[in-house]
């Protein structure tokens, strides 16, 4: 019962019955994954929610330091990156591998500009002495403005929401080159489009994240 | 209904006709997956279930012979009250290593990833669980994260205890604690790895006329187990590389000299562990209301309060982390509800037991070994939970808390309950595993052993513990000398009834008697295969027309498989008419 009968199309692995089965099971098992990382940044997003609830003024005044300029093109970028492996989906379910090698692009574009600009971020508070833990070390201007002695540890959660966000973008721009290549091969095709649906759950989740990181760090009134 | 062969809910609604024939399952299989492919090479690459099941049996028994042998030695340590024969900085590593190590990498992945993997996908009629590469995946990260915890013993090692509580483990300048929280951070993901199949294989890959109330209530347990391993490890996950991150770059959100909280630390820890004693147990309730059936022949007693309330532990289990915070300085009102909340966890536990005994009553019992590990757990167990909801009751935990009565009660629940179940299991299916018997009288006589030498280690520490003896103490006053002579001593007589088991199971692989496809006469669908089973589980796809238990009904109607083998649903659907008892069976 091993063997590939006429019926058993040849992406459908062996111990499935039917291709709608594996579907239904690569979907699913996306899910529970994203359940997963709902409850990791959980963690963080609890963290956060206890500090600030602790030290309300420490949060209002290291937020100044954030960049909302970037923070809001990066916002866009992931938004607009969500839009695009949407398309991806949507060109592969009518069998359109040019649309989906574009949409694909686009989207690994998008993710570099989103870390592109990140990085500018980093580096521009890091040489401002604003860096985590042991590296906290800020200017004297900064200092001057940035007088709340807990303000190390808006920083250590900054860093790590955002660090651990940026992996998994990182992850993702991984992903979607592989599902590229596979395109380029013709893998995909209406009956079968199974990973870039759900690397395209995945990367939604990744730019929903920072649609709640974005207003909790930046726009804090 | 193109998949209906494949999702038998939808089938609940619309009775549906399928065209099956019986398999009896064959005395001596020809082709099994152990003979299916040979050697080193395809065992380590292999994405059968099976396979991977034992290897992480393999696994789990190894390093719980590394953390019994350290057991000895903690143990061995305190005959006298001063020095005996290690120092008091290695009996701290010891301490810790044995409990880290039996909680990860023993407990946790034991029954699920071990005996689960190789069961649950047989219980389904499944070939496979829904994502074997991923399966294979996980075992190899367990690995890594071992890899990881043997690197941090030779960095210094880590003596924290298996809590790595801060400021303590963020304060201690060891590489070695390091390395093993990226370790236990990478078990983690094993873990989830693990859960995210099994739910997945449960909800998507049933055999036919599998409906979700003809579940094995392994199945269910399992159920439970994976739900809470996915929402409560990626906390353990995130709370670890918080800790391991406060150690390499002292980012200051544990650690109070820097202005973090230490006991949100505990709060994180918390919100994950206690969920996972429940990762520990829930798969060992599983197997005893499998074996409790099988050696009663009866039906099993109040199957959905079973079922159900293996949910309802792992949902209230999620509320009551707090219990191990008694004393950490929390409010008096989160203390309150926490201790209100830890006595609700008592109810689901407690409906199980009434269950089983209840199943046991006016049964046909034999009692074989897994039976009479049955009978072990439920034992310990209620001495486990009993003391356990004494601990939950905040006055008596102010005077217990971090004495060797905490001790006792988790090694009532966790050797007690979790391991004596993976015995039980392990002795039920090792010959669905192995195809060999093992010995009888011998594995009796361990089985007295272990409970004996149990009850003699850790009996006493409940009465040390109450009269004022603290956990992970390397020395005590002279008073409590008897008790841990005693505990030693008991804790010999343990380890020879392991010994004496792992020489009977070796024995048994080699020398064992054949054991037939079904030796117990069950009705679970996992014995209506060969023994061992071959690569694809069964030779055809079973359809289910029965529940699990039920021991009224005619074995025949176990054994009924689709009659005609294609690789789509639909042709199958057609009613035959050949007039042959089983060759229609209508699924509801
Ligand atoms: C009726 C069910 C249970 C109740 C009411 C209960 C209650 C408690 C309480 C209140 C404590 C805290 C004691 C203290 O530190 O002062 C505790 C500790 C502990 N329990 Fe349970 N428990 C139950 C079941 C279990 C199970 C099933 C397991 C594992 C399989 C388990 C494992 C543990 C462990 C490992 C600790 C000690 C943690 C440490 O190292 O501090 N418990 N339990
Ligand atoms: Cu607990």
């Amino acid at each position: 019962m091993a063997n590939h009968s006429a019926t058993h199309p040849k992406h459908v692995h062996h111990h499935f019955v039917d291709s709608n089965q594996q579907f239904e099971s690569a979907k699913l098992g996306m899910w529970v994954f994203l359940v997963n990382e709902i409850l990791f940044f959980g963690g963080l997003f609890c963290a956060y929610i206890v500090f600030r609830a602790w030290y309300p003024e420490l949060f209002t005044q290291a937020a100044l330091e954030l960049n909302t300029f970037w923070g809001a093109v990066n916002t866009v970028v992931l938004i607009g990156s969500s839009l695009t492996v949407a398309m991806a989906i949507r060109s592969a379910q009518n069998n359109q591998k040019r649309g989906l090698e574009i949409n694909l692009l686009i989207t690994i574009l998008l993710a570099c500009v989103f870390l592109v600009i990140k990085y500018f971020e980093y580096e521009h508070k890091l040489h401002l002495g604003i860096a985590p833990g042991t590296f906290w070390n800020p200017t004297p201007e900064i200092a001057a403005v940035l007088d709340h002695p807990k303000a190390n540890i808006f920083f250590g959660i900054y860093y790590m929401m955002t660090g651990v966000h940026g992996l998994h973008v990182i992850v993702g721009i991984g992903l979607m080159i592989w599902l590229y290549m596979r395109a380029r091969k013709g893998h995909f095709n209406s009956e079968y489009y199974t990973p870039v649906e759900i690397t395209g759950l995945y990367w939604h989740l990744v730019d929903l994240i920072w649609i709640f990181l974005f207003p909790l760090l930046y726009l804090i009134e | 209904m193109a998949n209906a062969s494949t999702s038998a809910s939808s089938a609940a609604s619309t009775p549906m006709k399928l065209k099956v024939k019986q398999f009896q399952p064959a005395q001596t299989p020809t082709n099994t997956y152990l003979t299916d492919e040979k050697g080193v090479w395809a065992w380590l690459t292999t994405v059968d279930h099976k396979k991977i099941g034992l290897m992480y049996l393999g696994s789990v028994a190894f390093f719980f012979a590394l953390a019994g042998f350290l057991a000895i030695a903690l143990r061995t340590e305190l005959w006298t009250p001063a020095k005996t024969f290690i120092e008091a900085d290695t009996y701290n590593q010891l301490f810790t290593l044995h409990g880290a190590m039996m909680v990860f990498f023993v407990l946790v992945p034991s029954i699920p990833a071990a005996l689960g993997n190789f069961i649950l996908p047989m219980q389904l009629g499944a070939k496979d669980v829904a994502f074997p590469r991923l399966n294979l995946a996980s075992f190899y990260i367990y690995v890594f994260g071992a890899i990881f915890t043997f690197l941090s013993l030779a960095n210094n090692g880590f003596d924290t205890g298996w809590t790595f509580y801060t400021p303590y483990s963020s304060d201690t300048n060891s590489a070695g604690i390091i390395w093993v929280t990226l370790g236990v951070f990478i078990l983690g993901f094993s873990s989830i790895l693990t859960g995210t199949n099994f739910i997945t294989t449960i909800h998507k890959l049933r055999a036919p006329g599998i409906s979700w109330e003809r579940l094995p209530l392994n199945v269910w347990a399992l159920y439970a187990t994976s739900i809470i391993q996915v929402l409560a490890t990626p906390v353990l996950a995130i709370t670890i590389l918080l800790l391991a991150m406060e150690n390499i770059l002292d980012i200051g959100i544990f650690d109070p000299a820097l202005g973090g909280d230490p006991v949100l630390y505990q709060h994180f820890f918390w919100f994950y562990s206690h969920p996972a004693v429940y990762i520990m147990i829930v798969p060992g309730f599983g197997i005893i209301s499998e074996v409790i059936t099988t050696f009663s022949k009866k039906t099993i007693f109040g199957y959905w309060a079973i079922a159900l309330s293996s949910l309802a532990i792992a949902f209230i289990g999620f509320l009551v982390w707090g219990h191990h915070m008694f004393t950490s300085g929390q409010s008096a009102v989160a203390t309150t509800i926490f201790s209100f909340l830890t006595f609700l966890v008592g109810i689901p536990t407690g409906i199980k037991i009434f269950n089983w005994v209840a199943t046991l009553y006016r049964g046909s019992i034999s009692m074989k070994t897994p039976m009479l590990y049955v009978f072990i757990f439920i034992f310990l167990f209620s001495i486990g939970g009993f003391t356990g909801i004494m601990l939950g009751a905040l006055s008596v935990d102010i005077h217990l808390h971090d004495t060797y009565y905490v001790v006792a009660h988790f090694h009532y629940v966790m050797m007690g309950g979790t391991l004596i179940a993976l015995l039980a299991g392990l002795h039920y299916w090792w010959p669905k595993m192995t195809g060999k018997m093992y010995n009888e009288p011998l594995a009796k006589i361990a089985a007295g052993f272990i409970f004996i030498g149990f009850n003699v280690t850790f009996l006493p520490q409940f009465i040390m513990g109450a009269q004022g003896m603290p956990r992970r103490y390397y020395n005590y006053i002279d008073q409590f000398t008897p008790f841990h002579q005693t505990s030693t001593i008991g804790s010999y007589i343990l380890a020879l009834g392991f010994l004496i088991i792992l020489y009977y199971l070796a024995h048994s692989l080699f020398k064992g008697k054949k054991a037939g496809p079904n030796p117990w006469n069950s009705r679970g669908l996992e014995w209506q295969s060969t023994s061992p089973p071959d690569f694809h589980n069964f030779s055809h796809t079973p359809v289910v027309i029965h529940g699990p238990y039920d021991y009224h009904q005619p074995m025949e109607e176990f054994q009924l498989g689709l009659a005609v083998e294609h690789g789509h649903g639909e042709e199958h659907l057609a009613a035959d008419t050949t007039g042959s008892k089983a060759a229609e069976a209508t699924i509801a």
